[in-house]
């Protein structure tokens, strides 16, 4: 432990100090970060680890009785179960694919100039930023609602029958507010990741006769490839835990036809108030998460200098 | 009693042994050039005399004190960068007298080094820019200035006219020579180009591989090169270099004796180009390269490829016959391992 | 590759994306302006005399000011106390570096990736013992733990960009430590600094979760007062979208200047 902090590389400031001083200063301004974060590491899960093998509802915080697996096993035989990893796999597979594949379409649509091309970044980019709740209500009043909705008017315009998003394709209207929610930050992405397409060999390809879709499948395509799977992989992190949207609009339902491992957990927690079997759960979507970190943190850490 | 003193000094990053234990006196006032190819320590012995790098072993003394330990805040080096590593965020005057205002010099007497110094660098109208503002060579020029206006014990110069093109960097080259004559600063440079060396420095000092191969003035260098390192880096085009035996017609022929298969070189000015027939020895034309003021004619001769320099124009084309004739004047021997047996006096 | 598609067809295609993607949010700002009965009228309307009366009529049903107060001092206190801890550890990793500096930094990066659903629990015990419920301080401290690794990470880059030649020449004028930082250091970095902090007002801003789950009546931010009008009774939509608009334009138009340090910040620098 003692090498540990031991300055190795001649970076500049630290010729200054060639004796104590070069040890103490690095660790002390470290040492705020590192043990909040170290904190808020483990004191959340050493509590949920607890949790997950006692007995303790909210309702009576007296008692905590060991009861060892019985937590995960009620939480993996809860009917509710398997419908919320379906429900988890089918909103984060729709999302990613949908943010992927449009975003990926308006990516090359905007690369090139045009009139007005900054504006249109700007709009394109506006969804990410609305807060979450305020996404999930617009999209369950103003354009889903089956009567006096947007989606409904246009339904009508057509000379069909409106339809009732959230009662009878809920799960689909969680995936729309996502998706519409997350397709400009994979826009960004995908415009930041084309802007250093190296032109000189796209220009290459072209004197070598290779037509636009061949120039996109060997070119460009691969290139955006790294992108891809960054986009893929955050989401993949982050839309686990959608959460907000649900409980805005959904509440997990009808029945549990949109409720997620998050929002299963929350229910459990928060509504049944039987924190053992939720720290199961969390547990449960802990280990999954990482399963995705770790492969996110090895792309990272090949960038890293 | 030398100004400078370097003592035994080595320095090793990671696995690589950059500098490998040299020694190295400077007198005060003098122009040392530290030149070589990529690699081979010379900006690192630079670095470790300014202090941005830590010595290994070794010590170095600057007039009379041990600054081995001491950060680069204290040694009173002033150091012109590469790439000049000038405060972008702060103007050209600004720029100039930091290190003054650090050591909270009195303002008026700020103002007064830094226009003396801007004035003998012709960076007067300059003084209210940003580095932004300023194109490359204005820029090196306000890197130098800063460096001039502490009046340190030494100025450090790392390749600072790599960075310019071509013209320019002749030009401030002649700049950089005249400065030094008027302020007579002791000044170490380091830089590949051995034309810089030639031309500015009092003493040369040829690195290779973390070990000094010889130091001296740049016509001793040129005259009386210690290897065949030395040998064929400095002087343009390098010298000619034929491997013989002791047994062989060449050695013969030049009168001299070698040792058992070693080299022998010759400057390109030392080779005659004579019709064929005459000469002490036989070769065709491969190229020629008029330049004007000089003509090279590379030959194929002694089975090898030689260069011979000359101040006339020639008729000759590739493919022509010719004789060579040696001045042995400009002979050099070298052994097996490169070292110098022989040489004109 | 489509440098060959006529301008004219590209633009057409590419405003017509951009018109569509943003639509939702366009209707929200008109609704806004609407009274509740034109708001739901059939056919939608598209012009109609605007009136500012929601806005206060928000204010009047749900104390909006009381929300927006608490969205303003979380955001804010959480991003001061975030730089106060992140800056010194990013200073320390870009201008100390040792062996383990990479590791502690991708470790740090790795605290960002656990689910929030996973500390729910613990947290929510956490704060109910210590009469942390419904309290700004649970989310503040919150808050400042979900944004530190991304803001350690983003002043280090920031940091990093810094030529090491010119700190070193620093160095060479007399500078110590804290003169470099103060004269050299943070002058090429407030652009870094203020990157961050804009970047972590926004994802403290927009933070739904922990509103959601730990606060009630007095500490709840704007995410949580819209959800509030998740099913209310009456004719609500022009109001929803009044107190909508004044929660997200802010953070829309930040959002507008902060696309560059978005993608470095949420995708930890893994594109360029």
């Amino acid at each position: 432990m003692k090498g540990l902090f031991e300055v190795e590389s001649k970076f500049p400031l630290a010729n200054e100090y060639t004796n104590a001083m070069s040890r103490v200063l690095p660790r002390v301004l470290l040492a705020p970060a590192v043990v909040t974060l170290f904190l808020w590491m483990i004191v959340p899960l050493v509590m949920t680890i607890y949790f997950s093998v006692v007995s303790y509802n909210l309702m009576q915080p007296g008692e905590h009785e060991f009861i060892g697996l019985e937590n995960i096993e009620y939480f993996v035989t809860d009917p509710d179960f398997w419908p919320a990893i379906v429900n988890t796999l089918v909103l984060l597979g729709s999302v990613i694919a949908i943010t992927v594949v449009l975003g990926v379409g308006l990516a090359l649509l905007v690369n090139e100039p045009f009139p007005g091309r900054g504006i249109v970044r700007v709009l394109l980019i506006s969804p990410f930023f609305v807060m979450a709740t305020v996404n999930a209500l617009l999209w369950k009043h103003m354009m889903m609602n089956p009567i006096y909705g947007v989606l409904a008017q246009v339904w009508i315009f057509f000379g069909q029958q409106p339809v009732d998003w959230l009662t009878y394709h809920p799960l689909l209207a969680v995936i729309i507010m996502v998706a519409w929610q997350w397709l400009p930050f994979a826009c960004l992405i995908f415009i930041t990741s084309l802007q250093s397409l190296d032109r000189e060999q796209m220009e290459a390809a072209r004197m070598d006769g290779a037509n636009a879709l061949q120039r996109f499948s060997y070119l460009v395509l691969p290139h955006l490839g790294r992108a891809i799977a960054v986009v893929i992989m955050i989401e993949m992190i982050f839309l686990m835990s959608v959460f907000a949207e649900i409980f805005t609009t959904t509440g997990g339902g009808p029945g549990n036809d949109s409720t997620n491992v998050a929002f299963l957990i929350f229910k459990q927690a928060l509504m049944n108030f039987d924190v053992g079997v939720a720290s199961a759960g969390a547990l449960f979507a802990v280990v999954l998460a990482n399963i995705a970190a770790i492969f996110l943190i090895r792309m990272i850490g090949k960038n890293l200098d | 009693m030398s100004f400078l003193n370097l003592k035994s000094v080595e320095k090793s990053f990671g696995q690589h042994r950059a500098i490998k234990g040299l020694d190295l006196t400077i007198e005060k006032g003098e122009f040392i050039v530290f030149v070589g190819p990529s690699g081979c320590g010379k900006s690192t012995l630079l670095r470790l005399i300014a202090g941005l790098e830590n010595l290994d072993t070794g010590e170095i003394h600057l007039d009379g004190k041990d600054i081995s330990k001491l950060p680069s805040a204290k040694r009173d080096l002033a150091m012109v960068f590469q790439s000049y590593a000038l405060y972008p965020h702060m103007s050209v005057f600004d720029n100039m007298s930091f290190a003054l205002k650090l050591a909270g010099v009195d303002k008026a007497v700020i103002r007064e080094k830094v226009e003396r110094a801007a004035k003998i660098l012709n960076l007067e109208p300059y003084l209210e820019r940003t580095p932004r503002a300023l194109s490359g060579g204005q820029r090196q020029r306000v890197a130098i200035g800063r460096a001039i206006v502490r009046a340190p014990k030494v100025f450090l110069f790392d390749e600072p006219l790599s960075n310019l093109d071509a013209a320019l960097r002749g030009q401030t080259r002649v700049e950089i020579h005249k400065l030094h004559r008027e302020l007579g600063a002791t000044t170490i440079y380091v830089t590949h180009d051995q034309v810089e060396a030639m031309t500015l420095a009092d003493r040369v000092v040829v690195l290779r591989e973390g070990l000094i191969e010889q130091v001296g003035s740049p016509l001793e260098l040129y005259d009386h090169p210690a290897n065949q390192f030395v040998a064929q880096f400095i002087g343009t085009p390098s010298m000619n270099i034929v491997p013989v035996q002791s047994s062989d017609s060449v050695t013969g022929a030049i009168g001299m004796v070698a040792p058992t298969s070693g080299f022998f070189g010759i400057r390109p000015e030392g080779i005659r180009v004579l019709p064929a027939g005459a000469g002490q020895f036989q070769g065709r034309v491969e190229l020629i390269e008029a330049l004007g003021a000089d003509t090279l004619i590379y030959i194929d001769a002694l089975g090898t490829s030689l260069v011979a320099r000359q101040n006339e124009r020639t008729a000759l084309e590739p493919g022509n016959a010719v004789g060579i004739e040696l001045d042995s004047r400009f002979i050099h021997i070298f052994d097996r391992d490169g070292k110098v047996v022989a040489a004109p006096q | 590759m489509h440098e060959k598609l006529p301008l004219i067809i590209r633009s057409i295609a590419a405003w017509a994306a951009a018109l569509l993607v943003f639509f939702p949010l366009g209707w929200l700002v008109l609704t806004a302006f609407k009274t509740e009965l034109q708001a739901i009228s059939v056919p939608p309307l598209l012009t109609f005399p605007p009136t500012l009366e929601n806005f206060s009529l928000v204010q009047e049903r749900s104390d909006y000011l009381l929300y927006a107060k608490n969205s303003l001092i979380t955001s804010l206190v959480s991003t001061l106390l975030g730089l106060a801890i992140a800056a010194p550890a990013a200073y320390s990793m870009a201008f100390f570096k040792t062996k383990r500096t990479r590791d502690i930094l991708m470790w740090m990066l790795s605290t960002k990736m656990m689910p929030a659903v996973g500390a729910l629990l613990p947290v929510y015990v956490l704060a109910q013992s210590a009469g942390m419920l419904d309290s700004l301080t649970a989310l503040v401290i919150v808050f400042t733990l979900s944004n530190l690794p991304i803001m350690v990470w983003m002043l280090y880059s920031s940091f990093k960009e810094i030529p090491k030649e010119i700190l070193e020449a620093a160095q060479m004028d007399g500078a110590n430590v804290w003169t470099e930082f103060r004269n050299v250091v943070l002058p090429l970095s407030i652009g870094g600094f203020a990157s961050t902090a804009l970047l972590c007002l926004v994802m403290s801003w927009n933070e739904a979760f922990w509103s959601l789950n730990l606060t009630a009546a007095k500490a709840g931010t704007l995410a949580a007062l819209i959800a509030s009008y998740s099913s209310p009774e009456g004719l609500f939509w022009a109001k929803l979208s009044a107190a909508s608009l004044m929660a997200i334009a802010p953070i829309v138009v930040f959002g507008w200047f902060s696309q560059k340090q978005l993608v470095q910040g949420l995708t930890f620098g893994a594109v360029k």
